[in-house]
């Protein structure tokens, strides 16, 4: 169970959109954070390893970051089963490297540019989601 | 430089998934659970950065030119394609079953816990897997 947050949720979605305005702004790329973690574990040269290296190592200290503000990490519940874990994330490496983005790249970046592709992988990946929580909590978990 | 500001715009990220409470993925998969534990708050996390992005980029794009680099780089295609469609349905899948999607399980990496990690490093096998099954597809049927 986890509440409904719309002020932290469009607090924290306009922070998104300003991080993602800022790296086309700066750097003239998308934040489709799948495809910068994928071009930063198999790189092409130094200099564009390096900013991704930096993007990420700036996504990785901004819970601390919160915590210095806040005076706690954010609440989180994650699940101990680190099969399921393992299998999950497999399943998010193939997908998103076949489907040449996430819910950043494609979900935020690309709809923000009125991309077709964008707009189809989002409500497809957005259903299959949907349909598989329901199964694995009503159907099969029930 | 193109290194500080990518910190820098990573950091203003990771501060956005972390408080929009899309690093918790448990508030992730109460979004798709619309018949049990329905928690709308992702919809509004997509809606204000969709909104963010779409002003922002217009203002950004009506530069001409990035700051640090010589010029934009965005993807230009267009048609979807099976591969689209297939792939998307794949990350579907894996989103549903775990609730960890690659924006916010990188700031959660910061938590200090440990499933972050094996998470992270199991979508960097399946990334490795798919370039590799790619790649092998191309070079069996050129064309």
């Amino acid at each position: 169970m986890t509440e409904f947050t719309p002020v932290s949720a469009l607090i924290g979605g306009t922070l998104i959109g300003l991080g993602a305005t800022m790296l086309m702004w700066f750097l003239g790329r998308i934040a489709g954070i799948s495809g910068i973690v994928s071009g930063a574990a198999f790189p092409q040269s130094f200099s564009d390893w390096s900013w991704r290296a930096a993007f990420l190592i700036g996504m990785i200290v901004a819970p601390s970051l919160y915590a210095v503000f806040m005076g706690h990490l954010p609440d989180v519940t994650l699940s101990s089963d680190l099969l399921k874990t393992v299998v999950a994330g497999l399943i998010v490496g193939v997908g998103v490297t076949f489907g040449a983005g996430c819910a950043s790249g494609h979900g935020v970046c690309g709809i923000a540019r009125v991309s077709p592709r964008s707009i189809v992988a989002t409500a497809t990946f957005m259903a299959v989601a949907l349909v598989t929580v329901f199964v694995t909590r009503h159907v099969v978990g029930a | 430089m193109p290194i500080i500001a990518a910190l820098f715009a990573g950091v203003i990220f990771g501060l956005g998934i972390t408080v929009s409470g899309m690093i918790n993925p448990a508030k992730v998969l109460n979004f798709f659970d619309v018949a049990g534990t329905w928690d709308p708050s992702l919809a509004l996390v997509m809606a204000a950065a969709l909104i963010t992005t779409a002003i922002g980029y217009r203002l950004v794009f009506a530069r001409g030119t990035p700051l640090v680099e010589p010029r934009f780089l965005v993807p230009t295609r267009k048609d979807v394609d099976a591969q689209l469609l297939l792939g998307s349905a794949i990350y579907g899948l894996g989103w549903g079953l775990i609730g960890y999607c690659p924006g916010g399980v990188v700031p959660a990496l910061g938590l200090g816990r440990i499933e972050p990690f094996v998470f992270v490093a199991a979508l960097v096998g399946g990334m490795g897997l798919a370039r590799l099954l790619s790649r092998l597809r191309t070079t069996s049927q050129p064309a």
